[in-house]
């Protein structure tokens, strides 16, 4: 039974040897905090990487192959977050709360992990919970800041009134169907009124997570408050964890509802890249700019979803693993360059790369991946989930997204173009990010130019999915 | 064989790692590591051969096609996918020692020829890249792994014709090496394209269902394919790039422009080849006229021209149209009936890369020597240059077919294979063949005897290159002697397969001779002499054809004319005007109207958790009502 929950063990077990640690490097012995988390998460990684097919606790309790996969992905983002955040929690201001960091982190990944494998509503709604609660602390670290605070508040009262229309909905389902648990749902879900109510209601929960219009309205104003690595954490993992779970459980039990899920998705997708495309064009401040991206990124995501079966959820899990990759190096810049220069808007990028080519160089191809060009992971992660939708005759929805893509190729350039081409007389002085954030910008950067050239990785999750 | 994907693996690390960090290292050390690692390349190769050569042949008498590495790289459908691989047959195989042969000779002699240039550490990153494209292309196992390496073959050539990026001419002829062979490559994807999509598949040997789906298509995908061979390979009239991408450096122009990457277009031609002859004969046909014409045409241009690397880069073409010729002539798979010109067009391909980038080389000690490519620099180096004299003098006689170099033996099958084509055919491509002795020996009169221009030589003494760059002059010139008449190069590699013992046709053999020593004769006595009052006197009175030629018939201005006047004006201007007014203003009004959105939207978030949460709960009831209503 135990061994069944290995992942979540050997996740817990980090949890607590952080909690150690903690306790055991008190400043000025902090920075040993950082090599700690990352050291764990590396061990937690390669423990679980081969992935299994697990089954516990009567059904409640389910992991496949390919959540197996996703929780290795989501474990390596996680730890890329890890090695960039060290250098924000250097600040006098946050070195006494950095073991805090780590192990809200692992505590709201472990959330993730129970929410991904859940068999039933119940460890479901108890998995979602623990990723969000923690969550909103994890907003607030800057807590001394305004707009931390502020986006603190925001984002735990959102997710409140978004995780009680979530339970109405399962309450309602639980109501027609007797039953929390996934399997023996399916049938019983077979498309009534109130059952249709009930399946956008749950959608609500988890289109709030996933910042879904017209879930999406916390996005930017926690995006902004929120430290640049919780930001980058929030806008990948969570997110990661809460597409892949919508999927898998679409998957397992709304089989008899494909027609209304497809028209759900299809609306949502279309309004989400739409709109969150017309704001992300307007912002100058590069994390609510990056709030609005990734909603934009969230309804491409649903394009798989909406392509369903195995194609869709191979390459839903690709374009994840995509997008961890790309978003979490541009976060990861963000972050350098407050942290030295405490700026977050556009123009302090103006000629970024006559001071530091290298960080420029990054955020361009990041960028480039996050548009979609080739040769870049992002195209071909791009092209899996508008195939994959395609391939289901949603022509319509695809091409709408493909119009957008254009538009937020003109946004993504507008920051490459500050970088390379608008003169700046005074731009941000040259400097030397710590070792760690340089290690996690490389392994970005692998990501993105490798996930797309290597095929084998789509194939692999393509056989696992 | 499983070790040869070090073939392509040691210069793939060499290119990154030279051209990353060859700027912090001397000179010495970066051409160090690019020539170990290419040594290393050769001996694994010779290994290859000696390993596969040495297996035997199978039951049938053929020797085996290996795939020891094939990778599914993007998988289409079941049948349609494109892999990346290593595929071991006779002509692959034959082209490793070809290519890392030459290539090693020419890293060894860029260390004198290169010596003190600005950028050296990227030359040899250069030539790593090369090499490895090349190689990549040779052992592809299917056309589309060949296409990708053909392009890196192209961007490679590319990157070293511009390699004096200061010189104007270097840029424009490396612009123009570059546009002309993509222009032709979109032939050769259009083709690929076509072979794929009818048949799915992109392997060499399609299965017979596919080919029946293929039908009357395959002609014209092998013929399109053939338009991005004709690119590479310089045949009129894509011909154009190759004169002028000889502003490379000089070892560049010996190990790409005349010894591997211009036959790729002859490589090409023979890995379809049993597609050509099964499906598509009167293409084969075709390829032989275009191949013909262009021997002839650059024969006649070689013979006047008076820059020395240009004669040789004519020569090249005309001698890639030989072996095109050879191949084109073929009627059957049987090298008994008509498939003699498959196992000439690849034995000349051989012996042609030798001799030719011997020439190269040689030209290259010649111009290091004098510091000028103009023949009137030149004469009577013969005292000064010993080495090189000699040396070149044995390319010269291979390239004329002289018995017993190894030049005769190829020719000569290539000239049996046309008089069994057809008689036609045969007496052109013999006169064109004396034609080559003629201007060969002229190019090596004028530069070895001939009038000393003694005020040049007095005020700098022209000299013997280093053992670094005679050295491979004289490992290349002893392969020249010796390949044609040790090598049974038709046990290796044939039309069927099957071992073929080259039997010399004396009448072909004494015909061919007789015209090449005639030729001998003429250019000694037109330019032998330290005054040459034929030749000045027939330049004269056909001053007219003289000067055509000289200008290489005017082709890059007709090319200009077309492209500048024709298409520039007629099809570009429009379109620029349209695309600026209608387009550009479509697409401005779009982005406005974008903008427009973005503004006029903004005002929703106000930053008010209630509003928030009124949209939140306005969505999920219109998202209930329109599914509700609609289903």
């Amino acid at each position: 039974m135990l061994i069944a929950i290995q992942a979540e063990i050997t996740l817990t077990a980090a949890l607590v040897l952080m909690l150690v640690a903690d306790l055991i490097f008190k400043e000025p012995n902090h920075k040993y905090l950082q090599a700690s988390a990352v050291i764990l998460m590396l061990i937690h990684t390669a423990l679980n990487i081969v992935p299994t097919d697990t089954e516990a606790f009567g059904g409640m309790y389910h992991s496949s192959m390919i959540s197996s996969v996703m929780k290795t992905i989501l474990s390596t983002g996680t730890l890329l977050v890890f090695m960039q955040a060290g250098q924000w929690l250097e600040r006098e201001d946050t070195r006494h709360k950095a073991g805090e960091f780590y192990i809200i982190t692992l505590s709201t990944l472990l959330g993730m992990y129970f929410m991904m494998s859940a068999g039933s509503f119940i460890l479901f709604y108890v998995g979602l919970e623990l990723a969000s609660i923690p969550m909103a602390c994890l907003v607030t670290m800057d807590k001394k800041r305004h707009e931390s605070a502020e986006a603190g508040a925001k984002f735990i009262l959102n997710s409140m009134f978004s995780s009680g229309l979530m339970l109405y909905g399962m309450s309602l389902i639980y109501g027609t169907c007797g039953t929390t648990y996934f399997e023996d749902i399916t049938a019983a879900l077979t498309g009534t009124p109130l059952q249709i109510m009930a399946t956008v209601f749950f959608f609500a929960g988890l289109g709030f997570k996933l910042s879904l219009v017209p879930f999406h309205m916390w996005t930017p104003d926690t995006y902004q408050g929120a430290p640049a690595p919780v930001s980058g954490y929030l806008s990948v993992i969570s997110k990661g964890a809460a597409a892949f779970t919508l999927m898998s459980i679409i998957l397992k039990i709304f089989g008899n509802m494909t027609a209304q899920w497809n028209l759900l998705l299809s609306i949502v997708i279309v309004a989400t890249i739409t709109v969150a495309n017309l704001f992300a064009i307007k912002q100058t401040n590069l994390k609510r700019f990056m709030a609005y991206s990734s909603i934009s990124q969230a309804g491409y995501i649903m394009l798989a979803v909406l392509g369903g079966g195995a194609m869709g959820m191979s390459s839903l899990v690709y374009y994840i693993t995509v997008y961890i990759a790309a978003n979490l190096a541009i976060f990861a810049v963000i972050g350098t360059v407050e942290q030295y220069s405490g700026r977050v808007d556009r123009d302090a990028y103006n000629g970024l790369y006559k001071t530091n080519p290298k960080l420029a160089l990054v955020m361009t191809l990041a960028l480039f991946s996050l548009a979609g060009i080739p040769p870049f992971a992002g195209f071909f992660s791009k092209f899996f989930v508008f195939a994959s939708a395609f391939r289901e005759g949603h022509w319509i929805v695809v091409f709408i997204a493909l119009i957008n893509t254009i538009i937020s190729l003109y946004y993504y350039l507008l920051i490459v173009k500050a970088m390379y081409i608008t003169p700046n007389d005074s731009p941000v002085s040259t400097f030397r990010s710590p070792a760690f954030t340089r290690a996690c910008l490389l392994v970005c950067l692998a990501g993105i130019i490798l996930l797309g050239l290597c095929s084998g990785v789509y194939q692999l999750f393509t056989d696992l999915a | 064989m499983e070790f040869t994907i070090l073939i392509l693996v040691l210069p793939a690390i060499c290119f990154p790692l030279l051209a990353l960090f060859g700027m912090k290292m001397p000179h010495r050390v970066a051409g160090t590591i690019g020539t170990v690692a290419i040594g290393a390349v050769t001996i694994l190769s010779y290994i290859t051969a000696l390993n596969y050569f040495g297996a035997g042949r199978t039951a049938e008498g053929i020797f085996p096609t290996l795939t020891p590495w094939n990778i599914r790289w993007l998988p289409f459908t079941e049948t349609l996918h494109i892999d990346m691989g290593i595929m071991l047959d006779p002509i692959s195989v034959m082209m490793l020692v070809v290519i890392t042969t030459v290539s090693l000779m020419v890293h060894i002699y860029s260390f004198g020829y290169m010596k003190g240039e600005k950028g050296f550490q990227r030359y040899y990153a250069f030539l790593s890249l090369f090499t490895f494209s090349m190689l990549g292309l040779v052992v592809a196992t299917n056309i589309f792994q060949m296409y990708i390496f053909w392009e890196l073959v192209g961007v490679s050539s590319y990157l070293l014709i511009g390699f004096y990026y200061t010189k104007p001419e270097a840029i424009a002829a490396s612009k123009k090496a570059f546009i002309v062979t993509r222009f032709a490559d979109l032939g050769f994807l259009i083709g690929i394209l076509l072979y794929g999509y009818y048949m799915q598949t992109f392997t060499f040997t399609p299965a017979a269902d596919q080919l029946m789906k293929a039908g009357m298509i395959l002609p014209w995908a092998l013929g399109l394919m053939f338009v991005g061979g004709a690119g590479k390979s310089a045949m009129f009239p894509l011909h154009i790039w190759l004169p002028d991408a000889m502003e490379g450096p000089t070892p560049v122009s010996a190990l790409i422009h005349a010894a591997t990457m211009v036959v790729a277009g002859v490589y090409l031609v023979a890995r379809m080849f049993p597609l050509f002859i099964g499906f598509a004969p009167e293409t084969l046909h075709v390829v032989a006229y275009v191949g013909a014409f262009t021997a002839f045409y650059a024969a006649t241009v070689a013979c006047v021209q008076s820059d020395i690397k240009r004669v040789l880069a004519f020569s090249t073409i005309s001698q890639i149209g030989f072996m095109m010729v050879a191949l084109g002539v073929c009627t059957s798979m049987d090298p008994h009936e008509g498939g003699l010109g498959y196992m000439a067009g690849m034995f000349h391909l051989f012996t042609h890369a030798m001799f030719k980038a011997l020439l190269f080389l040689g030209a290259g000690c010649i111009i290091h020597a004098v510091h000028s490519n103009e023949m009137s620099t030149m004469g009577g180096l013969r005292k000064y240059m010993p080495v090189t004299h000699i040396t070149f003098l044995i390319a010269c006689l291979a390239i004329a077919g002289i018995w017993p170099l190894s030049g005769f033996f190829s020719k000569d099958e290539i000239l049996a294979a046309c008089f069994a084509f057809s008689p036609v055919m045969g007496w052109i491509m013999t006169a064109i063949a004396g034609m080559t002795a003629f201007y060969m020996f002229r190019l090596y009169y004028c530069i070895f005897w001939g009038k000393e221009n003694t005020e040049l030589h007095k005020e700098h003494v022209p000299h013997e290159s280093p053992l670094t760059m005679t050295v491979p002059l004289m490992i290349l010139a002893a392969i020249t002697i010796v390949a044609g008449w040790i090598l049974p190069f038709g046990h290796f590699v044939s039309s069927d397969g099957k071992a073929y013992d080259i039997h010399i046709d004396t009448g072909v053999a004494a015909i061919s001779l007789v015209v090449a020593l005639f030729a001998i004769g003429l250019a000694t006595y037109m330019y032998a002499r330290s005054s040459q009052p034929l030749a000045d006197s027939l330049a004269r009175r056909f001053s007219g054809l003289h000067k055509a030629a000289y200008r290489r018939f005017y082709l890059d201005e007709i090319w200009l004319f077309v492209t500048k006047k024709i298409i520039f004006n007629c099809i570009s201007t429009p379109i620029a005007w349209f695309d600026r007014h209608v387009i550009d203003n479509f697409m401005n009004m779009l982005a406005a109207g974008t903008q427009a959105c973005g503004t006029l939207i903004r005002p929703v978030q106000t930053g008010k958790i209630q509003t928030y949460t009124i949209w939140f709960f306005a969505g999920i009831i219109i998202l209930t009502v329109i599914l509700l209503l609609a289903l």
